[in-house]
């Protein structure tokens, strides 16, 4: 269960070009937007194009994101519980 | 009658430093593609906005912000780019992503990033800059043309006060190196300083972001004033002669009153004999310098020879490793850029000091 989200963690640093972050610097539980690691609208797009490529989870609602995307928890979660591949 | 237009303010990004050019210590490439030496560009960017990047756009957005603090502008009313070939790097990311995926699941980040505005788009976005943004693609005069637009710009709109202009190429891995397949780069990897040596077709290219930033108001710390630009086309080494000649008598001089010639020299065996034949007429009475030996070929690549001039009127010096002829340029006051791509494209910038 911890090795998908630190997978999770190693794909969205390397997806998103964080390279000032490592996989200890994100906590499980820190909001991906805003205050967390700041990230953008563009990236969620990056992470909906993550979703359906490593997991085989197909967003037909853009708006799904926001609930999903919370944290890495929340990710995992999702994964765990959609994923087709 | 024409506002007069100043340099104020110069940032440039090359494969040389300032340093190593006027204290006489040039940077040795050993390859016929060679990078630029990359500030700190955490300096310049916030992290976030610097890790989606590709080297066009952080060379450009440091270039036009070190122009910027140069002149001590914060806010420049227009933003005009010229770059020859845009975002290679994310062009290439694209479509190498394109194959891979069969074309499904493409990221968006370098699809975004891939067209030629990207540069001056995020320029504008880093300095909130709301103003006139224009980018020119026009292969070796696009920069040539950002400067015409913005002379002619600070003269249609007498309000506008600053301007932020530059050019900006980037190297990528596949693109560039096509170079090898058309003939643009020589078939045989040189050491750069050794350029004008070896007779053989070709030439050697880098990158590069050479931003300036332009007003109406002559100051103290004033660089040089741009006389005038231009591009046009000649068929043979006498109509390159009466352009030249027409050129310098609109801007009432001759060619005697220019103290330096920047040449476009690229050690390529045959267009150099058209630089040939005007070294020894026209301008064989004048100091010759050129620069292609330091900072590659590229098309957007006169902006480093501005960079250059600006730096010698402000210094009073020229450095040995741009000569061509023993003619010295002392103290010089009119500098005539004269740059020839593909055998066709041919440029004209004329500085002076202010």
């Amino acid at each position: 269960m911890s090795d998908l989200r630190t997978e999770l963690k190693q794909s969205i640093i390397e997806q998103l070009n964080l390279e000032e972050l490592s996989i200890e610097d994100i906590d499980n539980d820190d909001s991906l937007f805003g205050d967390g690691l700041g990230l953008d609208s563009i990236d969620a797009l990056e992470l909906i194009v993550l979703l359906e490529k490593d997991y085989g989870i197909k967003l037909t609602d853009p708006n799904q994101g926001k609930e999903i995307f919370i944290s890495i928890n929340k990710m995992a979660e999702y994964i765990e519980s959609h994923r087709t591949k | 009658m024409s506002r007069t237009v100043y340099i104020i303010g110069i940032g440039a990004i090359s494969a040389q430093t300032e340093e190593s050019i006027f204290l006489e210590k040039p940077i040795i490439y050993n390859s016929n593609i060679f990078q630029a030496i990359s500030p700190n560009f955490k300096e310049y960017i916030p992290a976030m906005a610097l890790r989606r990047m590709s080297q066009v756009i952080k060379m450009g957005l440091t270039a036009g912000k070190m122009a910027l603090q140069d002149a001590n502008v914060e806010l420049p009313d227009a933003i005009i780019t010229g770059t020859g070939e845009g975002c290679k790097q994310d062009t290439e990311k694209f479509l190498e992503s394109m194959l891979s995926q069969q074309e499904e699941l493409l990221t968006p980040t370098s699809f975004i990033q891939s067209t030629h505005n990207t540069v001056g788009g995020q320029i504008a976005l880093n300095l909130k800059c709301s103003g006139y943004n224009v980018t020119y693609s026009q292969e070796s005069a696009s920069l040539e043309s950002a400067l015409i637009d913005s002379v002619l710009l600070l003269n249609e709109k007498p309000s506008l006060n600053s301007v932020l202009v530059g050019g900006v190429d980037e190297v990528s891995n596949r693109i560039t190196s096509f170079g090898y397949l058309n003939g643009f780069l020589k078939e045989e990897e040189i050491e750069n300083l050794s350029l004008f040596s070896k007779k053989s077709e070709g030439t050697i290219t880098s990158e590069g972001a050479f931003f300036f930033n332009l007003t109406t108001e002559n100051i103290k710390d004033s660089y040089a004033q741009l006389k005038g630009v231009t591009n046009f086309k000649a068929e043979s080494s006498i109509e390159i002669s009466e352009k030249i000649t027409e050129f310098l008598l609109k801007n009432s001089l001759r060619s005697q009153d220019l103290d330096i010639v920047f040449l476009g020299k690229n050690g390529d065996l045959e267009q150099d004999k058209v630089y040939d034949e005007l070294q020894n007429t026209i301008f064989s009475e004048t100091c010759q310098l050129a620069y292609k030996h330091l900072s590659g070929d590229f098309k957007t690549v006169t902006g480093f020879a501005i960079w250059l001039s600006c730096l010698i009127f402000k210094k009073q010096q020229i450095p040995a490793i741009l000569k061509l002829n023993a003619i010295y340029g002392a103290n010089p006051k009119n500098i005539l850029l004269y740059n020839l791509s593909s055998n066709t494209n041919h440029s004209l910038i004329l500085l002076q000091k202010p």
